[in-house]
């Protein structure tokens, strides 16, 4: 059969529109997860106008790795020329080096633990051996928590500290943006406390949780609801005063919709208010994230909460000669981590908001 | 006296029953430390399964600096921690927080050393005769600081040492090495607890591990701290040691294993097989003429132990000592874990550090001889020491020769301080008198002056 074969041919292209509209359909979830230069990509390979897919491809991804290219070449030749009483500023290969030197640590860490594991499951077999199983006990590894461990902290205490917030701002600006009494009431003491940075905080709530989480046992730590109190404190006025702006910009016609249905408040609350004000809202948690996990960083160095913060510190207070290699690196794990919650927190407004043409 | 009867009476009770009541009573403990080179009995305890040999699972805490680590023991959230020397007794008579707080066992002895900014050493080092080869002729007297202080004076800026907590054994040694130099470090009193009171120096806490930068940053010209602090600001080049702990007053306790007193009469067991632990973790670091000290290195290294670089620690844990920069010495006894009886807590110990806060106005007013002894013995538990040093060589696991059995308490080897003075434990209040700069007889701090 000829290639030109009028049934193929229509079968081809009905094929092609087919996969380019699947690729339409993926772009929206790389550009949630900051991968829109594969559309592209995609799209050249499939063959759709090639020549201009090169201009999108030149823009979204070879130009950002130029400038990241161009970034570590200028640390490298910059940094050993700079020279602090802990030796020169580390360039990249230095800090690529920390990097594989703490994934290590934490593999010989993981490996004591097991070896901890074995050891106690030898004891506890001899002791019901002998007949002694009461002294049987089941203990948890009591080293230090590795580099990922403390990673993890600091990604729960931040979500702790935000669901938090999100759960006083949210409510608080619903009713501030529904009643212009609240809203006066409330503005004044949101604009004062706004502008507190986390470590003017700080001691303040280092004493409340002392003097008010007295229980020895209790499932969070001191340093832990510290430093996640702190993040609450400071990061609920972006939600806040996001939510109040979106719940009183509705659209009025919306308002009179529910006069005239004679909604209640809760119905009105939930059918109306809130997916009208979803956009900003999430704007509001979206920007609260972020101002979050930079307060968390500082919060964690001054109430020695085990996550990066402390990480930072100790690194800072050891004076090592990789220290500030070892502080690089966390400050590249904390911008990535950003950028990771950043996008979590985009992907969710774009499940949940709709765009104005519905 | 009594109270050493009637512990010696409780343990041998407590030894004579055999099997479950030997057990540890809290097997799980947390014990705190502040990141010093002579926190490595702790750290070998632990990575090399002492701790867990004895049926103890420990978890070690670094502590941020010294006020929180006694405060951590005296609230109880510690069980334990690495000490220093002074504040079990201090907090016994209570300057500071009154509680409580006793010892059974020394972690080391010296350890420490005074290192001057490079500013300070500039204008010390014409005041200090050179040897054949043109290096500074160790050890050297305080009163070459005397041009420093002068250059100071004539600046109209005060002249600022660090140390580290007002108990601690650096506080007495940098007073004595200047003491003895003829400077005189100011004193103490009820009301002041600055120390600074007629002081030719100003003398000030900074945490260990931050006096390298405030030294860097000039807030202070000069410190007496622990390793790896000196040998830190010398791979830095920003200070020069001068004097170290072999120079000023050797063989002293150091640092203690403090414990609550409450916690241990409760729990007799765990303070004994803690304390075997700790002393086989000791025997092991001065094993074989040092030959462990390498290993302790990497080990202390790590970020959660000490820290510091290995090639910085190495230095005192194996016997040189560098000065200037390149100026490298032998100094074998820098840190002693277990050599020379350091662990047994000698009465005669602490009744030096009493002295010293005697002297200084921390205990404001005369005491009798007897206290000193009484007070001495309430805190430095060398029974508890001494039954568990017995129970391991009883098992075997260590040479009866190196522990002090019979001992009374008082060191028999002639104090080698750098004014030679001579230092009879028996005879506290005549040393007091004997030594030049300090409170004497019933002399106390009123106001800003001496009086008596």
């Amino acid at each position: 059969m000829s290639a030109l074969d009028p049934a193929q041919f229509a079968d081809r292209a009905a094929r092609r529109a087919r996969l380019f509209t699947r690729i339409n359909k993926l772009d929206g979830w790389f550009q949630v997860l900051g991968l829109s230069f594969v559309t592209p990509l995609l799209r050249a390979l499939a063959g759709d106008n090639p020549a201009a897919q090169m201009k999108h491809i030149w823009r979204l991804l070879a130009v950002p790795l130029l400038a990241i290219a161009l970034f570590l070449m200028l640390w490298a030749t910059l940094a050993p020329r700079v020279v602090t009483s802990l030796g020169a500023i580390p360039g990249p290969a230095q800090v690529r080096e920390q990097a594989q030197v703490l994934h290590a640590d934490h593999v010989a860490e993981r490996t004591k633990a097991a070896e901890f594991q074995l050891r106690q499951d030898a004891r506890n077999a001899e002791l019901v051996a002998a007949g002694q199983a009461d002294r049987v006990r089941e203990r948890a590894y009591t080293g230090s928590p590795t580099y990922y461990a403390q990673i993890w902290t600091s990604v729960q205490t931040v979500f702790f500290g935000f669901l938090i917030a999100t759960a006083i701002a949210v409510p608080l600006g619903i009713l501030a943006g529904l009643s212009p009494t609240a809203n006066a009431a409330l503005n004044p003491l949101i604009q004062i406390f706004k502008p507190v940075s986390p470590l003017a905080w700080l001691p303040i709530v280092t004493m409340v949780v002392s003097a008010v989480y007295v229980t020895q046992d209790g499932v969070f730590s001191k340093s832990f609801l510290t430093s996640a109190i702190t993040v609450t404190l400071c990061s609920l006025w972006p939600t806040l005063i996001n939510t109040s702006l979106g719940v009183a910009s509705i659209d009025r016609d919306l308002i009179s919709v529910s006069r005239v249905l004679q909604l209640n408040t809760w119905t009105k609350i939930t059918r109306l208010v809130l997916p009208s004000a979803l956009p900003l809202i999430f704007t509001g948690l979206r920007l609260s994230l972020g101002v979050g996990w930079m307060v968390l960083i500082a919060a964690e160095m001054l109430a020695q909460n085990p996550g990066l913060g402390k990480f930072i510190w100790d690194e800072f207070q050891n004076g090592s000669s990789s220290s500030l290699a070892r502080i690089m690196v966390a400050v590249f794990t904390i911008g990535i981590i950003g950028f990771i919650l950043d996008r979590l927190m985009f992907a969710l407004q774009s499940l949940f908001t709709f765009s104005n043409n519905r | 006296m009594i109270r050493k009867l009637a512990f010696t009476a409780l343990i041998s009770a407590i030894a004579s029953q055999s099997g479950a009541d030997t057990l540890p009573e809290i097997e799980d403990l947390t014990l705190g430390f502040i990141k010093l080179t002579d926190m490595a009995p702790l750290a070998i305890a632990y990575e090399k399964g002492y701790f867990e040999d004895e049926g103890l699972y420990v978890t070690l805490e670094a502590q941020a600096n010294w006020k929180v680590l006694l405060d951590g023991v005296i609230d109880g959230n510690l069980h334990g921690a690495h000490m220093l020397a002074g504040q079990p007794l201090a907090a016994t008579i209570g300057f500071g927080t009154q509680a409580h707080i006793v010892t059974p066992f020394v972690f080391d002895l010296n350890g420490n050393a005074t290192t001057v900014s490079n500013e300070v050493w500039a204008l010390m080092r014409p005041a200090i005769p050179s040897d054949a080869e043109g290096k500074p002729v160790h050890p050297i007297s305080a009163e070459a600081l005397r041009p420093a202080l002068e250059a100071f004076a004539a600046q109209g800026r005060p002249f600022n040492l660090g140390m580290v907590f007002p108990v601690s054994t650096h506080n007495f040694e940098q007073r004595y090495w200047l003491a003895a130099g003829g400077i005189h470090p100011g004193y103490y009193s009820p009301d002041n607890s600055a120390g600074q009171i007629g002081g030719e120096v100003l003398l000030s806490v900074t945490p260990p591990p931050q006096m390298p930068a405030t030294l860097e940053a000039g807030t202070i010209s000069g410190y007496t701290v622990g390793e790896p602090w000196n040998q830190q600001a010398v791979a830095m080049g920003i200070g020069v040691p001068v004097a170290t702990d072999l120079d000023i007053f050797p063989m002293r306790a150091e640092k203690v294993l403090g414990l609550r007193a409450d916690f241990v009469e409760e729990n007799p067991n765990t303070v004994k097989a803690l304390t075997r632990a700790l002393i086989r973790a000791a025997m092991w670091l001065d094993d074989n003429d040092n030959a462990n000290r390498m290993e302790a290195v990497q080990i202390i290294s790590s970020p959660n132990y000490v820290g510091a670089d290995p090639v910085v620690l190495a230095n005192s844990m194996t016997g040189t000592f560098e000065y200037e920069k390149g100026d490298i010495r032998p100094v074998p006894d820098f840190n002693v874990f277990f050599r020379y009886q350091a662990n047994y807590p000698f009465t005669s110990d602490a009744v030096w550090y009493l002295t010293q806060m005697r002297r200084w106005g921390q205990i404001p007013e005369a005491k009798p001889d007897a206290w000193y002894t009484e007070t001495a013995q309430s805190v430095f538990l060398s029974d508890i020491y001494l039954d568990a040093a017995q129970s391991l060589v009883d098992d075997g696991l260590a040479p009866a020769e190196a522990f002090p059995f019979g001992s009374d308490g008082y060191r028999t080897e002639p104090s080698r301080a750098i004014d030679a003075l001579p230092f009879d434990g028996r005879s506290p209040n005549a040393y007091i008198d004997s030594l030049a700069i300090g409170l004497k007889g019933d002399q106390r701090v009123i106001g800003n002056e001496v009086q008596g």
